[in-house]
């Protein structure tokens, strides 16, 4: 079978290349760069939409970037099953496209936060995440000034009843305290996915540690997950 | 007919509003304790043209639920004012 990846650029966007290289650097396959002025896109098996700072975060983190023309494809493909995976500024643009619930706000402490992160793989069991072990810590770096995730109390009981959450902000050892989240998240959330499965954001970056001579390696599990899963029929 | 639109976005009141905090924390710093609840929002000002103040009213409400608000953790009120 040949897994068909994309890697939508916007303008503003600064990770596209970071994650086709990292994809390729997994799985050694390529992964196309789609304009966001796209207006139709072949069958996609994984959308990956890049951190950056689309429409330079005017308004919101990625208000504008969801009325581009390619999101109404990302959200075909999403509906079709499509893996999609949203990191940092995808994260947020997620959001605001209504494909994952929620919503990214200024960081706690007012500051950008450049920093290696712990989180703990709440989720084992997606198709981002089959390659790791349940509440296995691992080590990402983070890069964003609005990462603070915020949810109404109700869709937040959702969330966690439904296994959504599927990383936390955590200490290196693997504990979860109150206010563990650098940027002040909700109950130190660092990544979810939809009820269906298919769709996953979040805020740290997988790609910047998916290569040894990068420093680390934490990140590459994610990759070669969605290629199992690809493989798996999804 | 020209309409001046003026609309408000807050955060809700449940979401973190580090801004409102931190300059909380500035003007009582300055000596001034007899503040509190300070949030931070915008204000975005447009003009729009529509057939009458209520049509007015629709357009620029549903731009807000659509674009300049996200009804995820903001909300929005709207005031307008003929123009000419």
């Amino acid at each position: 079978m040949t897994a068909r990846a994309a890697v939508v650029v916007f303008p503003g966007s600064n990770c596209d290349q970071d994650c086709v290289r990292g994809w390729k650097a997994v799985t050694g396959l390529s992964a196309d760069l789609v304009w966001h002025k796209e207006t139709s896109l072949p069958d996609y098996d994984l959308v990956i939409v890049p951190g950056g700072f689309s429409f330079g975060d005017y308004l919101r983190c990625g208000a504008i970037a969801r009325f581009s023309p390619v999101m109404a494809e990302v959200a075909r493909l999403a509906g079709r099953g499509s893996l999609v995976l949203g990191i940092c500024n995808g994260f947020q643009i997620l959001t605001e496209a209504g494909l994952l619930p929620g919503a990214l706000g200024r960081n706690r402490d007012l500051r950008y936060l450049c920093l290696d992160v712990h989180l703990r793989v709440e989720n084992a069991g997606t198709a981002f995440t089959g390659g790791y072990r349940p509440g296995q810590v691992i080590r990402i770096p983070i890069s964003h000034g609005e990462g603070g995730y915020s949810l109404s109390p109700r869709e937040h009981r959702r969330l966690v009843d439904n296994g959504q959450v599927v990383f936390r902000y955590c200490a290196p050892d693997g504990t979860v305290a109150p206010g563990q989240a650098p940027n002040g998240s909700l109950d130190n959330i660092a990544g979810i996915i939809n009820g269906r499965g298919n769709v996953l954001g979040l805020m740290p970056h997988p790609e910047r540690l998916a290569e040894e001579e990068l420093g680390g390696t934490d990140g590459r599990a994610l990759f070669s997950s969605v290629l199992a899963a690809m493989k798996g029929g999804l | 007919m020209k309409f001046k639109a003026n609309v408000k976005v807050m955060l809700k009141p449940s979401v973190l509003d580090p801004q409102g905090a931190t300059l909380e924390r500035a003007l009582r710093s300055m000596g001034h304790d007899n503040v509190s609840s300070i949030r931070v929002g915008k204000l975005i000002e447009l003009v729009l043209e529509a057939g009458d103040e209520e049509e007015a009213r629709r357009a620029a409400d549903s731009w807000a639920d659509q674009l300049l608000a996200n009804p995820n953790m903001e909300n929005h009120s709207l005031t307008l004012e003929q123009v000419k």
